[in-house]
């Protein structure tokens, strides 16, 4: 019999609902383990998240009794150790965000166990991630006892599989030690487009947008999808960094990439390549964007993208 | 109050990686990676600007801080700690042992907390966001963990003040703005500012430095708990992805925009 714990950071859930990658944990760890999935969550939940959590497979809800997210990274991973040993888990499952990464690290020295990041599959012992950009699929086993494994979303197809009633309990947090604190936090706006990594859809804009995103944002509207970019794109202020795609920002793995005006250096495709569909869009016909996409358009980004953006809407309408 | 500590000693970890601008392999039975044309990993390039900034924000080297580097690798990994050295660092320091090769981020972590423990004395250890090659990101917040320190991880300012780093975090959703109290471990992200290129001076001047080897025996680690024997993860297999291959040019004739909407009709994309 294994149990699964499930660890979740609490911004990750709103009151519009569980997040897609969270959702996706939830259903990885109620086929593993079924009637036996405890969930983690970083701060107190109210009654309506502890039942959405009920409803994707959680039978027990384990909440911190005192703030943990004050105390960087220490006070969430001293709560998940605690959670693991309360409910023996052999298996501890996070997103791929960087604090859950950060969590998840921390833990596995706590708890003796290996981590594996960006895992995209789960098989008995084995995890599967790719490597070095993409261009290596691997098989990692760990060694001991409990494992530490980060999902990227998109993993699998999440499935509401409980009935509803998760238990909700309160637990003591052990000593957290010498930690950084958070002073003060400022909230970025929101989008109201869907989170980069875990899109199904992706529309990225780079130099060749020559500093005006509006016609990608136009784009990804009428798709519904997610907006990215390139680092030169970020670098030169147009977009904030958090949009960055690539090596030294977000890998994504949607089902379709549209890059805009992107060359597709090196590290831009070390973020991307995966996606099962790529459209490349580029005035230079020698972009090496083109030679991984599956269509190219050579040609003027300030006509072809708001064309595709009204055809897709009317189509859509 | 003082603004930091009369002495700063800062820890720079910097790591030999293959150079992402060529094709990147993995060989052997148990895949391990191919580290020739190996180069300091770029993302640590802002960790040695951020110790340098530091410690030049109270005096720099002439006012007795000093900034240490630590590589943990084979014989050519020296070559990474040499180019710090001509960016400006104070000295180096090379973990070199054949028993280390093949070490998962909880064994990196545990030779390195070692050889922090070793050496002694430092106010900050800082590091870059993540290797180029593993690509974990593990390895700093094991490092705190183990070593019972503060973590103050991906930042893209950094400052002291009172005996306190203090530090700016950007989030997706939120800036954070954290402090913690000395020693503390630190990681930079590549929008720390750009790091500087080694000039003429630093390159002479790299020519006096030393670079002091370490071994597992010095650290009193036995070759067991490195390396794959004292790995908690193994890679069992390898499969290189097929290539990506082109798909369909076409060139705009004034209703590319449309053609588009037709091929993701076409795939169910719509």
């Amino acid at each position: 019999m294994s149990t699964t714990l499930v660890y979740l950071d609490a911004r990750s859930l709103s009151a519009e609902g569980i997040g897609k990658a969270e959702r996706e944990l939830l259903t990885i760890a109620a086929a593993r383990s079924a009637g036996s999935v405890v969930v983690a969550v970083s701060s107190p939940v109210d009654d309506d998240v502890a039942a959405g959590l009920g409803r994707f497979g959680a039978t027990t809800v384990l909440v911190p009794s005192s703030d943990v997210t004050a105390s960087l990274a220490a006070g969430p991973a001293a709560f998940a150790a605690a959670a693991a040993a309360e409910s023996g888990a052999d298996l501890v499952l996070l997103t791929n965000a960087g604090d859950s990464k950060e969590v998840a690290a921390r833990l596995g020295i706590k708890l003796s166990a290996g981590v594996v990041t960006d895992v995209v599959a789960v098989a008995g012992d084995e995890y599967t991630k790719s490597v070095l950009a993409g261009t290596y699929t691997t098989r990692i086993r760990v060694k001991t006892a409990t494992a530490v494994v980060t999902m990227k979303a998109n993993s699998v197809e999440p499935a509401a599989a409980g009935d509803g009633a998760a238990e909700v309990r309160r637990l003591d947090v052990p000593e957290i030690g010498p930690s950084a604190t958070v002073e003060r936090t400022e909230a970025k706006p929101a989008s109201g487009r869907p989170e980069l990594a875990d899109a199904r859809v992706v529309v990225s804009g780079g130099r060749g947008l020559e500093g005006d995103f509006g016609p990608v944002e136009a784009l990804a509207d009428s798709l519904g999808a997610a907006v990215g970019a390139s680092r030169a794109a970020t670098d030169a202020g147009w977009i904030e960094h958090s949009y960055q795609v690539g090596q030294t920002g977000k890998t994504v793995s949607p089902q379709l990439y549209i890059a805009a005006g992107i060359s597709g250096a090196v590290q831009h495709k070390a973020g991307m390549q995966t996606a099962q569909t790529i459209v490349a869009i580029n005035s230079d016909p020698d972009a090496p964007i083109f030679e991984i996409a599956d269509l190219g358009i050579v040609g003027d980004l300030t006509e072809i993208l708001p064309q595709a953006a009204e055809e897709i809407k009317r189509r859509k309408a | 109050m003082s603004d930091a500590p009369a002495q700063l000693k800062v820890l720079v970890l910097v790591k030999y990686v293959p150079d992402a601008q060529f094709d990147r392999h993995l060989t052997g039975q148990t895949p391990r990676l191919d580290r020739s044309d190996s180069i300091l990993s770029e993302l640590d390039e802002y960790a040695v600007e951020a110790a340098l900034q530091l410690i030049e924000a109270h005096g720099g080297t002439k006012a007795g801080h000093e900034v240490t580097v630590l590589t943990m690798g084979p014989d050519a990994a020296s070559n990474a700690v040499k180019k710090t050295l001509q960016m400006g660092a104070t000295r180096g320091l090379h973990l070199n042992d054949d028993a280390l090769a093949g070490s998962d981020a909880a064994a990196t972590s545990l030779a390195l907390a070692e050889a922090i423990r070793h050496e002694g004395g430092f106010d900050l250890v800082i590091t870059g966001m993540a290797s180029t090659d593993a690509e974990t990101s593990l390895v700093p917040s094991q490092l705190a963990e183990r070593l019972g320190l503060p973590q103050v991880t991906l930042v893209s300012e950094l400052s002291l003040e009172g005996g306190d780093v203090v530090a700016r975090r950007d989030g997706d959703t939120e800036t954070q703005y954290v402090r913690a109290p000395l020693p503390a471990i630190v990681s930079v992200t590549d929008q720390f500012e750009e790091p500087r290129y080694p000039n003429f001076k630093g390159i002479i001047g790299a020519k006096k430095k030393k670079t002091a080897p370490l071994s597992l025996a010095d650290l009193g680690l036995g070759a067991d708990a490195v390396g794959t024997d004292g790995s908690w993860t193994e890679v069992v297999s390898s499969e290189a992805r097929p290539a990506r291959t082109a798909g369909t040019v076409i060139t705009d004739s004034g209703d590319a925009g449309v053609k588009l909407a037709d091929f993701l009709a076409d795939r169910k994309l719509l």
